[in-house]
Order: C-alpha cells, then sequence, then structure tokens
C-alpha cells in the first residue's frame, strides 16, 4: 500500500521536477519562462516535500513493513494496529499535500520552511500552513513506525535468529527505525514551535522579542540530517540482499557491514552543522563538523568495498536488481565524493547555495535511494504479489534512469562552478542556457525511464500467468523471507522457522533441496490479530483536523479532535481483538501450495527459463 | 518486568510469538516511545536554554518564579509519584480495592498540580507576561506547558484506568496498561526535576 501510493506520488514529485528544469531552461537572459516565481517557489518546495516525505519515506517503510517480519521469521509486527494506524497518517498527509493543489496553495519557503521566511509575517498564507499539517500528521505515523518495528526486530525474531544471525536489511531497518525514534521527535517539537508562532505569535523563530531564527536550522537539519540515512541505509540492505542472491556467494564481510550501518547511524546525529557552515558558528565547531562528515565516508567505504568483493569471484547474474546495484555503486560513490569536497567548510563557503547542492543530493538521493528502491520492488515484487516482473522494461527503466540522471545532473555541477545558484526561477547569464537545456534532456530521460516502470508493471501484470512465482523462491535467494510462499500466506509462516546461521534458509536448500520449501504438519492453532477500522477511521479525521487547522476552521477541528479520541477510545475499550486460525485453514493453505509447487514446471514457464538458467 | 525486557533481547523464544500483544512487549514498546518523548522534551530544553536570554525588555526568570509556590508543586508530582508506586505494589498483591484507592489519590495530586500550573500561567498572563511577549516567555511557556499538557494527558488515563479496572478488574489487558501508565507517570516526574532544575532554579540564581 505504502508502495502504490509512493509510485502515484513519485509521478506527482517529478512532474515539479520536469517543470522546474522546464523553466530553467527557457528563463535566459531577461526571459521569464512560463512558470511566475510565486508559482515557481511552490514547485520547488512541493518537489522536495513530497520527494522526500512522500515517496523515498513510503517505499522505505512500505519495503519494511512487506520483509522483516518474513526475514525475521515473525508472523506480524509487535503492533498490528499502530502500524496500521500509522499508514493511515502518512496517507492523510498525503491528501493534504494533494489538497493544496486545488485548495489555496503550498509553501514557497523550500522544503524545511526555514524561518523567518516561514513567519506568519514573511508568508502570511495558507501555503506553510499546508506544509506544517501533512508533515507534522504523517511525521507522528512516521515515528509510531518506528517504534513499531524497533520492537518488532528486537522482540519478535524466531528461533534461534540472534541479532548476528539477521539478515542485512533487517539490520539496515533496525538502524533507520533507531534513527527515527530518535530524530524525528525533533522534528515534531520544531514544527510544533513553529505552529506556536503561526498561531499564537510566539517568538521562537521570530526576528523580533528575542526570538532566534537560528534554533530552527539547527532543529530541523538535528532531524534532517538523520533523515537522509533513514532512507539510505534501507536501500543499503537492499543492495546487500541483492548482491549476494545473484552472485550466489554470502555477503562478503557481513559482521563488517553490520558494524558499519551502526557506525553511520551514531554518526548521522554530529553532523547536522554541515547544512550551514555559513551560520557563523566559528571556524573550531564548523571544523568539528567538517571532520565528523568525512569520518562518514569511511563506514560508507567499507560497504561500497563489501558489495564489490562479494560480486568478485561471484557468478552474477545480470537481472534488473544487479544493474540497479551497479549503477548504484558508481553514482552514489561519486555522489559521496562530491559530499566530501562540500564537507570542507571552505569549500562550502564557495559551493553552497549553489547548483552543485542540488547535484550532490540528487546524485546520492537517485543514485542511492531511487536505485536501491528500484531494485528492491523488482527483487521482492515477486514475493507480494505472487509474480515477477518484467526483465526487459525494468533493463530499459534502468538505462534510462541512469543515462538520464547524468546528463540532468553533470551540467548542473559545471554550472555551479560559473556560479549559478540554486532555486532560480530565471536568469542573466545566457552563456548558462546550453547546459540547462542539456540538464532538460535528462529530466526527460528520466521521465521516459519512469514511463518503463508503468510498462513494465502493466506488461507483468498482463502476463501474470504466465509469470507465476509457485515455489516462493524465484530467485534462489538466501534469506527467510523466501521459505514461504508467494504471496505469504496471512500468517507468513506455518511453522516458526528456526535459524542456525547467517543465510540459514540457504544452507537448508543445500542439504535438503527442494524440500527445504516446504513444510510438514501436524499444524497448530495460529493467533493473529483481527481487522479493525479504528486506523483508517482515524486517518480520515486528521484529515479534517488538518484541513480544518490549515483554514482556521475551529468547529471541524474540534469535531474531528473530538472523533479521533472516540474512535480511540472504541479501540481502547474493545477487548475482541484477536482470534485464532484453526490448525484445519492452515492446513488446507500450506496443502494447495504443496500441491501447486509440485506442478511448478508447467506453471512457471517464464521464470525457469528467465532466472534460473 | 521491563528489566528483563531490556537484559534478554538476544534470546527470543517462540513464545513471543504465539502472543504478540503480550504485556512485556507492549511495557518495552512503551519504553521505546518514552524515549522518543524524551527527546520532544531535549529539543524543547535545547530551545529553551538558547532563548532564555532573549527577554526583549520583558521580565526574566529572576522576576517571575516564586520559588515556594513551584516547590509545593513539586511536592505534589513528587509524592503523586510515590501514590502510583504503592498503586503497583497492590496490583501485584492483587488487590484490585486498593489499585483503584492509590490511583485515585494520585489522580488528586496530578489534578492539584495541574491546577497550580494553570493559575501560574494564568497570573502572568494577566500580569501582561504571556508566551508573546517575549521568546524567553515563548520558551518557558511551551516547555512547562508541554509538561502540563503531558500530566494532563496522565489525568485522563488514571480516569480510564479506574474505569477499567471497575468494569474488568486486574486482567492481561488492564495489568500491562497499569505498568505502562507508571512508566509514563514517574516519566512525567522525572523530566518535571530537570524542569524544576534548570528552568525555575537556575532561573532565579
Amino acid at each position: 500500500m505504502y508502495f502504490v501510493v509512493a509510485l502515484v506520488m513519485l509521478v506527482r514529485g517529478f512532474s515539479d521536477a520536469i517543470m522546474m528544469r522546464s523553466q530553467q531552461a527557457l528563463a535566459a537572459g531577461g526571459a521569464e519562462g512560463f512558470l511566475p516565481p510565486h508559482h515557481y517557489d511552490q514547485i520547488f518546495t512541493a518537489h522536495g516535500v513530497i520527494m522526500i516525505f512522500f515517496v523515498a519515506m513510503p517505499m522505505v517503510i512500505g519495503l519494511m513493513n512487506l520483509i522483516v517480519p518474513l526475514q525475521i521469521g515473525a508472523r506480524d509486527v509487535a503492533f498490528p494496529f499502530l502500524n496500521n494506524l500509522s499508514f493511515w497518517l502518512f496517507a492523510a498527509g498525503v491528501v493534504l499535500v494533494n489538497l493544496s493543489l486545488f485548495i489555496g496553495e503550498f509553501a514557497q519557503t523550500g522544503w524545511l520552511a526555514y524561518a523567518p521566511l516561514s513567519e506568519l509575517k514573511y508568508s502570511p498564507d495558507v501555503g506553510v500552513d499546508y506544509w506544517i499539517w501533512a508533515l507534522q500528521i504523517s511525521g507522528i505515523g512516521t515515528t509510531l513506525t518506528g517504534i513499531n518495528f524497533f520492537v518488532t526486530i528486537l522482540k519478535m525474531r524466531t528461533k534461534g535468529m540472534t541479532m548476528f544471525r539477521m539478515p542485512v536489511f533487517t539490520w539496515t531497518s533496525l538502524c533507520a527505525n533507531v534513527l527515527i525514534i530518535a530524530s524525528f521527535p525533533i522534528l515534531t517539537a520544531t514544527i510544533a514551535m513553529l505552529t506556536l508562532d503561526r498561531y499564537f505569535g510566539m517568538h521562537f523563530f521570530t526576528n523580533d522579542f528575542g526570538g532566534n531564527m537560528m534554533m530552527y536550522v539547527n532543529l530541523i537539519w538535528a532531524w534532517g540530517h538523520p533523515e537522509v540515512y533513514i532512507l539510505i541505509l534501507p536501500a543499503f540492505g537492499v543492495f546487500s540482499e541483492v548482491t549476494a542472491t545473484f552472485s550466489r556467494k554470502r555477503l562478503f564481510g557481513y559482521t563488517t557491514m553490520v558494524w558499519a550501518t551502526v557506525c553511520i547511524t551514531v554518526l548521522s546525529f554530529i553532523v547536522w552543522l554541515h547544512h550551514f557552515f555559513t551560520m557563523g558558528a566559528g571556524a573550531n565547531v564548523n571544523a568539528f563538523f567538517g571532520i565528523a562528515t568525512m569520518i562518514i565516508a569511511i563506514p560508507t567505504g567499507v560497504k561500497i568495498f563489501n558489495w564489490l568483493f562479494t560480486m568478485f569471484r561471484g557468478s552474477i547474474q545480470f537481472t534488473s536488481p544487479v544493474l540497479w546495484t551497479l549503477g548504484f555503486i558508481v553514482t552514489f560513490t561519486l555522489g559521496g565524493m562530491t559530499g566530501v569536497m562540500l564537507a570542507v567548510p571552505g569549500a562550502n563557503f564557495v559551493l553552497h547555495n549553489s547548483l552543485f547542492v542540488i547535484a550532490h543530493f540528487h546524485n546520492v538521493i537517485i543514485g542511492g535511494v531511487v536505485f536501491g528502491m528500484m531494485a528492491g520492488l523488482t527483487y521482492w515484487f515477486p514475493k507480494a504479489f505472487g509474480f515477477t516482473l518484467d526483465e526487459t522494461w525494468g533493463k530499459r527503466s534502468f538505462w534510462c534512469w541512469i543515462i538520464g540522471f547524468y546528463m540532468a545532473f553533470m551540467p548542473l555541477y559545471v554550472l555551479s562552478f560559473f556560479g549559478a545558484a540554486r532555486r532560480m526561477q530565471s536568469y542573466a547569464n545566457s552563456d548558462w542556457q546550453p547546459l540547462m537545456i542539456l540538464a532538460w534532456v535528462g529530466a526527460v530521460i528520466i521521465m521516459a525511464g519512469i514511463a518503463c516502470t508503468v510498462i513494465q508493471l502493466y506488461v507483468s501484470v498482463r502476463d501474470r500467468k504466465q509469470r507465476l512465482d509457485v515455489s516462493g523462491d524465484p530467485w534462489d535467494a538466501r534469506t527467510l523471507e523466501w521459505s514461504t510462499s508467494s504471496p505469504a500466506p496471512f500468517y507468513n509462516f506455518a511453522h516458526l522457522p528456526t535459524v542456525n546461521g547467517i543465510d540459514s534458509y540457504w544452507d537448508d536448500k543445500q542439504q535438503n533441496g527442494a524440500d527445504a520449501l516446504l513444510s510438514d504438519g501436524p499444524y497448530e492453532d495460529i493467533h493473529m490479530p483481527k481487522n479493525t477500522v479504528a486506523g483508517p477511521v482515524m486517518g480520515i479525521l486528521s484529515i479534517g483536523l488538518g484541513f480544518a487547522l490549515i483554514w482556521h476552521i475551529w468547529w471541524l477541528a474540534i469535531v474531528s479532535g473530538a472523533g479521533i479520541f472516540v474512535a480511540f477510545m472504541l479501540r481502547v475499550f474493545n477487548d475482541d481483538i484477536d482470534y485464532h486460525v484453526p490448525a484445519a485453514e492452515v492446513e488446507r493453505t500450506e496443502r494447495e501450495h504443496r500441491e501447486r509447487f509440485q506442478r511448478r514446471d508447467e506453471l512457471e514457464p517464464i521464470n525457469r527459463v528467465e532466472v534460473r538458467a | 518486568m521491563a528489566t528483563q525486557t531490556m537484559n534478554n533481547p538476544d534470546t527470543p523464544t517462540a513464545d513471543h510469538h504465539e502472543h504478540h500483544d503480550d504485556g512485556s512487549t507492549r511495557v518495552f514498546g512503551f519504553w521505546v516511545y518514552l524515549m522518543s518523548d524524551l527527546v520532544i522534551f531535549g529539543s524543547l530544553f535545547a530551545t529553551y536554554a538558547v532563548l532564555s536570554g532573549g527577554t526583549a525588555g520583558g521580565p526574566s526568570g529572576k522576576d517571575i518564579f516564586e520559588l515556594p509556590f513551584v516547590l509545593v508543586e513539586t511536592f505534589l508530582l513528587l509524592f503523586s509519584s510515590f501514590t502510583y508506586g504503592m498503586g503497583v505494589l497492590a496490583m501485584n498483591d492483587n488487590r484490585v480495592g486498593r489499585v483503584k484507592a492509590w490511583l485515585g489519590i494520585t489522580l488528586l495530586l496530578g489534578a492539584g498540580f495541574v491546577g497550580m500550573e494553570l493559575y501560574e500561567f494564568h497570573h502572568l498572563i494577566v500580569e501582561g507576561f504571556g508566551p508573546d511577549r517575549s521568546a524567553f516567555l515563548t520558551g518557558f511557556f511551551t516547555l512547562v506547558g508541554t509538561h502540563g499538557l503531558h500530566v494532563s494527558f496522565g489525568l485522563l488515563w488514571i480516569l480510564i484506568m479506574l474505569i477499567q479496572l471497575s468494569t474488568r478488574g486486574l486482567t492481561p489487558m488492564t495489568r500491562p496498561r497499569i505498568m505502562c501508565l507508571s512508566l509514563f507517570w514517574h516519566f512525567l516526574d522525572i523530566v518535571w526535576i530537570c524542569v524544576f532544575s534548570f528552568v525555575y532554579l537556575l532561573g532565579v540564581l
């Protein structure tokens, strides 16, 4: 569900992107282009907000939802109701952002709504209020997700699954969730303070009455920098799984991979000031944060080498997830190096607020997060839907993305050296225009890449009968999620698996062959949570609450707030929240899976040729 | 209960999967929530520290804080933590009547605390020292008010637990809730000790 919303929002966020590139391709040497500043500023703000909060985050959290319980051999997450509520709060944020298209306007402040620009005095319209409530509501959902998955991973692992036997994707998810728990509350508090300034005339970040606007920038980046690692760490996890699976080797340096992840988790909290070296904190403070930032390159480098050594002398299958991974290794390394350049405070004074910054973070976010999520989508799609994605269109999408990316963003590095600033609605120097047009062509190629993904989904759904994954293990993979059928039964595992080491499922297959894929009776009753409408109801009511607060419709705010409280109370006073799946039903499900499995050669014509060959 | 949870995360047993709302998981999850809440308070403390000099010609802490009044508030809250602790002991003895009595006393003490805080806020606003007067007062009202809001939610929660204890007694559902509320209440106590020390005591120095 997260992924579906994310893909729709990707299209929305991308249409903002192509508008910006078109504008900059046109508006040179006095020309005004087709977007007035008022509109252009909303677009770059919406692009940033949507891509980070409503595309990248739900993709990451969507993969966690799908895979983490399966990888640790659990039947569900620790708090299923909370998980459901998190999704609906996120969805409420999505609705609010999209409402701003039709009713009123969006913020014109840049994606982090720096104060004092975002204060009432300089942004008197509802744009910033949309920003506030969309992020506040979805941010609370994210915090709940973080708590939920943290507890799930620590408390729900199956027998024998010690911490250092967990698959790397689970490890990176664990670290990402630690970051969520520790950083999203800062976002909540910061947005709340901005809200108090705007709604109650307080003076946190105003430039009069003793307010301190730099405190806002500090707080928002104390959340914002961990946030980028929340996005990238799970992507690292995806690449680790993909590399090991398709190289037919155990991941090189599992332990160092885990420790590198943990190091990045810790370091990500002591680098936030590198986002504003020019604030004037002084040479010593800048030096500390500059060095801390450079140190992060070390564990990241460890990871890069681990992936390379896993591939070294492996028998690599060049499936599309592997292509995304290879594209990532090259692109991300490049982006990491420009990041280290930015981490030098002296250089930063020259480069800050220029297109160099834009090129750098797209370099790591597209090369890292987007490629990672595309790899993860292709890799785990059969686990979610029971059939594989079309490889041809997947590879076309990859080539469009990587060529388009380099064509769109390399010119921006060059332009930044000539002094091109970020967020320009128009510029006087018409010498820049050729490179701006080149960047626009790159964006069009990326658009073709997105179109390829849409076609890929269409073609795969159309041919799903031929693309069935009957075994539940289409890639001959190594971790527990592949030991159950595709899609997994709602109880995930008929018997909770026992784990004896890293890649225990792979070892099991080596010993027992194809039978490792099947479970035997006798079966027992399985304890599961009941479905509930409380989550969606609270989500819908929070849309009402957010909308009412944006437009100062106090009666609606009170009604929605009271409704949320009542819905929550009904849930609190409801004892009847779980049930048992009878053993007979489990047995029937497992028998059907077994029967299909025995006919897998006729049911799986494409996958057996394409992948197993 | 919570300590056990923290000690052996590496040796989960199959039992956990069979009861996913088993009490220890819920209490552990609540611990994690409290840590995230602590980050909110941390952000507010940091902001207050930065803004406390920004009086913009208005009063400073020395001018408006009345320590004896705040000391009474503090003792109300500290004592309510003790009474809640007695309630948990009564729960361990399975004496539901006593649990209810101790929770009732906690409720009164907490309500006294919130009442005094509201009086203090009202008093300041009437004198013209509201949260919109200066950045210092903005930070002060928000930090102390957020704590007060938490205590008020705690009071509501105690009320709900009193209803649930009356209608269903001590069950596998209500017990972990009493434990979580206990953690919440003591947590607010600790936060208040920080507020008292850093805001009020340092403020009048």
